[in-house]
């Protein structure tokens, strides 16, 4: 079954340009969300991490704050 | 990275130790002035650095920092934070440098809670939320011109007279949403779990006050990373690790390039520039040694 991936970001944080090149890269299809413009997915994000800070990203309910290039891989099974 | 591709080329045994690929430039969004690319965003830019690495048969550790360095014999002895170690006859110090935090109560607590370092990453988070601006220089003047455009409300909380560019307090006058407070201390940042407030102390009248903000933006400056190091090469004022002009620390076949030496001038093609000299001394510095 295919990985649910989402993406909070915001339109001006080079971490989460990175982490969507990355995912675009790898040709990971995710959810972009815009927490900058979106309050119900800044609440979302606020409430899944306990923070308020960009990128975060959730794949299959699994969390990780930042551009975390080895979690990445490893929850999607690319190649290290 | 640039000391690296330079060791490399000279067919070097290196070892790249980093905490990330590419540092600084990793939080900067446009970059004019790196020739060679009119336009580009920090994070790109590294990632070409990164590629041009990996072309080289490098030993590449990324992801633990560097936590203690000492001279063992001839060499040196290198430890991570995650308990590795290394010996080298030669080492390359570029690391660069860190967003300076302020030091108070609830600081650490509420950081990644409202407390962030960078205007440009998360900003558009508070939008419509009354936020604090820490720094009277051009960092701090940059991020309020950025959050008097997002936030409800930006105070902007200064130990000193505002210190940055002209040109930049000018920008900052017509803004019907800022106040100022200059000449005041930041004592603590409040909230539970998330900020809510900030206590501030004015330093001529010793009078405090409690500002209810969601955010804080710490712009304070920045602080060399050479704790590491302590006790092995001369540090400046500054905690910046000082070199001649090839890169030499005076400790024998120790070297530093980049932001985190006394090297007056902190910018990216300086700072590859600086890596470039200090790997081909290291490796005139190997040769004399196999002599």
């Amino acid at each position: 079954m295919a990985q649910q991936v989402k993406v909070y970001s915001t339109p001006t944080c080079p971490w989460c340009k990175r982490t969507k090149q990355f995912l675009d890269e790898n040709k990971i299809p995710y959810q972009n969300l815009d927490v900058a413009s979106d309050k119900a997915a800044r609440d979302e994000m606020t409430s899944k991490t306990g923070q308020l800070g960009v990128p975060v990203v959730d794949i299959d309910g699994d969390v990780a704050v930042g551009f975390n290039e080895n979690w990445l891989r490893q929850k999607l099974n690319l190649q290290q | 990275m640039t000391a690296a591709v330079y060791a490399a080329r000279k067919k070097s045994c290196a070892l790249l130790i980093s905490q990330d690929l590419g540092g600084q430039p990793n939080w900067t969004t446009g970059i004019e002035n790196y020739m060679g690319y009119q336009f580009i965003e920090g994070p790109e830019l590294m990632q070409k650095f990164e590629k041009q690495v990996k072309q080289f048969p490098l030993d590449v550790k990324i992801g633990q920092g560097v936590s203690s360095l000492s001279q063992i014999g001839q060499g040196f002895e290198v430890k991570t934070d995650g308990g590795e170690s290394y010996q080298a006859k030669a080492v390359i110090i570029a690391t660069g440098k860190h967003p300076r935090p302020l030091n108070v109560p609830g600081e650490e607590k509420l950081r990644g809670k409202g407390v962030t370092y960078c205007a440009i990453c998360d900003g558009p988070l508070f939008a419509d939320m009354k936020v604090a601006v820490i720094g009277g220089g051009n960092s701090a003047l940059e991020a309020a011109s950025d959050m008097v455009k997002i936030a409800s409300h930006t105070y902007l909380i200064s130990l000193t007279p505002l210190t940055g560019d002209q040109v930049l307090i000018d920008n900052l006058k017509n803004a019907d949403n800022l106040t100022l407070f200059l000449e005041q201390e930041v004592l603590e940042i409040t909230g539970e779990n998330f900020v809510e407030g900030i206590r501030i102390r004015d330093l001529k009248s010793g009078q405090e006050k409690e500002l209810e903000v969601g955010g804080v933006f710490v712009e304070i400056g920045l602080t060399p990373n050479s704790g590491f190091m302590k006790g092995v090469a001369t540090l400046n004022h500054l905690g910046e690790i000082e070199v001649n002009c090839a890169n030499e620390t005076g400790v024998p076949g120790l070297f530093a390039a980049g932001d985190v030496t006394n090297v007056p001038e902190k910018q990216i093609v300086v700072a590859a520039g600086e890596g470039a000299k200090a790997a081909l001394q290291a490796y005139r510095y190997l040769q004399r040694l196999s002599q």
